[in-house]
């Protein structure tokens, strides 16, 4: 459009979205270019001479009409605006190694105006959280949620004897307390998560919601046949808490979703394999598919991590022995959880089954530990460093 | 410690803290050593301006109008310096309800308009001053109506014009006084319904808001001031925040031409509001006068 441009309004007011049209044609003008504006609508005049002067523009009335002279308010409010990255996470350079605080909430890949506020994002370093497997692990996550109330048959009988549905009881109060942690962990470390690693607080805020799903359903287990819930020893919260204390994102995401919620994987599959009734084996069941992909984050991330800092393993064995420091003086795995897993894997109180409940509880003790060595080996362990730091995994198992 | 270059400023929002901290180390930044004073009410900012409390003023029209007559009459030199690209050529509008038949200042005759605070320049003295100059008589012809918000603040606070408008959808008035871009504004945020209104009168161009000196200023330190403001750019995201705040895109050199209107409304308007400002502007030069005797 050259200078002479005319834009017709018809009978649209600029109280009416007018201004859409006469910005799209002022758009197309070079700063000082003259756009003359047509139309019917009441006081267009005046809202024009308002909007413009508004805006930035110069207007004046010529022969029945306005003419807008295009200011460069519009340009001038874009100039050293920064594209933040890349949207598409596989493409080069999109996700950057240190965005810029200013780029704040802003979507990875829109383009920022300058002079934005700086927000504080302690986790702003695509080393210390990244992982190209973010986005794949979210997109399984989305697909993977299910509803507590269809995805699990909570009319289906429970026959087992009183005592063992104590046991369950027992151990679903524990389960509860557990995910609490495994929520809060992740959703304290999630408002410090630079936004620019979208992939990454997405992973984060999915696996809270799971924790949420799971807190609902072990509670709705233990209040199937009680009144009331089991009991929560100081054993058990002091091992917690030192989860909660841990400041460092690195050294939570390891002790929580390689150490603990590894060894929870297979509390879990256990209770699917071992539980006395269905509803309790298909919440077990269901829990433990949103676990395994909680662990598999964590260990993508920090293999990523510790493959990009060769320090990173020494501070995750210091972390463990400070841990196991911290714990060696408390109960550790409450004594009532403990019975509770012998009895419910036995079923009866029949001697023979006790033995093979207090078989399997053993079997279970020593799956964690394979599992968590396999795991701490592959974050870079000799076999043996890593049997040693597994044996000083807390016994809470968490 | 040097004295820096003080503003008077009225707080008419808490955002003139923000805006004024802003500027000052925006100004700082250049080497420029600025300091700011709030006052609650122009009438309190003009006599701190003849009692060199400050060195120049950020001044409604309707306090320069004060301040260049209060000068004057004190036989000294008062100026208008600079002003925002958005204080200049605005005018007010007399609005009414589209199905009411009302299309011009004559059509007022025995209705009643709603007006902003008695001291708002733009929703109060320039629209009552131009049924006046139409030959109606205010309170007789047409009854005038005061939607006060902040009086003192000279309409900076928009209050009063919203609420004239609510009155004049609610049916409680017959017209609504407020400047041009309010109705814009009012109809953008649903206070008046596209198409319910229809604007009786417009008057003509008036000028705004402008930065004020009295003789008394160091004229180089006011003219490095001057140059600062104008140098500032709407592209420059550092000051961008400023502008936007304080309503402009560029700050353009003072001019004195809009304000006939307006001192023609000091010295005619049969209105309480402008009395007030008669017998303070009254006041102020005897005070003076009596201090110099």
């Amino acid at each position: 459009m050259s200078a002479g441009a005319v834009v017709n309004l018809g009978t649209l007011g600029m109280d009416q979205g007018a201004h859409l049209l006469v910005k799209r044609a002022l758009r197309a003008l070079p700063t000082g270019g003259s756009l003359r504006v047509l139309g019917d609508a009441p006081a267009l005049q005046i809202h024009l001479g308002a909007w413009a002067r508004a805006q930035g523009h110069g207007c004046t009335a010529l022969a029945g009409a306005c003419v807008l002279t295009r200011g460069n308010a519009d340009q001038g409010r874009w100039h050293g605006a920064e594209r933040a990255g890349g949207v598409d996470p596989s493409q080069d350079n999109a996700v950057a190694a240190h965005p810029s605080s200013r780029w704040g909430l802003a979507a990875r890949g829109a383009k920022v105006e300058a002079g934005g506020p700086a927000f504080h994002f302690p986790l702003s370093d695509k080393d210390v959280v990244w992982t190209d497997d973010a986005a794949r692990i979210y997109a399984q996550a989305a697909a993977a949620q299910w509803d507590p109330a269809v995805a699990i048959d909570w009319q289906a009988e429970i026959a087992h004897p009183e005592e063992i549905e104590d046991a369950v009881v027992q151990v679903m109060t524990y389960l509860i307390e557990n995910e609490v942690a495994a929520l809060m962990v992740p959703s304290r470390f999630l408002t410090q998560v630079h936004p620019h690693f979208r992939e990454i607080l997405q992973v984060l805020a999915i696996q809270a919601a799971d924790e949420a799903r799971h807190i609902e359903v072990f509670t709705r287990r233990a209040k199937l046949r009680r009144p009331e819930l089991g009991l929560s020893t100081t054993g058990g919260q002091v091992s917690l808490k030192t989860l909660l204390d841990e400041p460092d994102f690195a050294m939570a995401t390891f002790l929580l979703s390689v150490l603990g919620e590894g060894s929870f994987l297979e509390l879990l599959r256990f209770l699917h394999r071992h539980a006395p009734d269905p509803i309790t084996r298909q919440v077990a069941k269901l829990s433990a598919q949103d676990e395994a992909r909680h662990v598999a984050f964590g260990m993508a991330h920090l293999c990523r991590h510790a493959s990009l800092d060769p320090s990173l393993t020494g501070r995750f064995a210091q972390a463990v022995q400070r841990r196991h420091a911290e714990l060696q003086h408390s109960a550790g795995l409450n004594e009532e959880v403990f019975d509770a897993l012998i009895l419910l894997a036995a079923g009866s109180w029949e001697p023979a089954d006790i033995a093979m409940g207090w078989e399997r509880v053993q079997e279970l003790k020593a799956s964690m530990d394979h599992g968590r060595q396999v795991r701490l080996r592959r974050l870079g362990f000799e076999p043996e460093r890593a049997a040693e730091l597994s044996a000083l995994h807390t016994r809470n198992f968490m | 410690m040097t004295t820096p270059f003080t503003l008077g400023a009225v707080a008419y929002d808490p955002k003139v803290v923000t805006i004024w901290e802003g500027f000052k180390t925006w100004l700082e930044t250049q080497d420029f050593a600025f300091d700011f004073v709030l006052y609650s009410n122009y009438e309190r900012q003009v006599e701190g301006h003849f009692r060199g409390e400050y060195d120049v003023a950020w001044n409604s029209p309707l306090a320069w109008v004060q301040v260049r007559r209060i000068a004057e009459a004190l036989g000294r030199n008062a100026s208008g310096f600079c002003m925002r690209d958005t204080d200049c050529d605005l005018t007010s509008l007399l609005v009414a309800r589209s199905d009411s038949g009302i299309a011009s200042l004559q059509d007022l005759r025995g209705k009643t308009v709603g007006v902003g605070a008695p001291d708002s320049p733009q929703a109060t003295l320039i629209p009552l001053l131009a049924l006046q100059e139409a030959g109606l008589v205010l309170g007789e012809d047409v009854q005038v109506r005061v939607f006060d918000v902040l009086f003192g603040k000279h309409g900076d606070h928009v209050g009063g014009e919203r609420d004239a408008a609510r009155a004049l959808m609610a049916g409680e008035i017959d017209a609504a006084a407020m400047i041009d871009g309010n109705h814009l504004a009012f109809t953008a945020e649903g206070t008046l319904p596209s198409g319910a209104t229809t604007i009786a009168f417009q008057t003509p161009q008036y000028d705004h808001c402008i930065f004020t000196a009295l003789d008394d200023v160091d004229p180089v330190v006011c003219e490095r001031f001057t140059e600062l403001l104008l140098a500032q750019r709407y592209d420059d995201p550092i000051v961008r925040p400023l502008l936007d705040l304080e309503g402009l895109k560029q700050w353009k050199p003072g001019r004195l031409s809009g304000f006939a209107q307006l001192e023609r409304s000091v010295d005619d308007l049969s209105f309480s509001g402008a009395q007030t400002v008669r017998d303070f502007i009254a006041a102020t030069i005897a005070e003076h006068q009596d201090g110099t005797r």
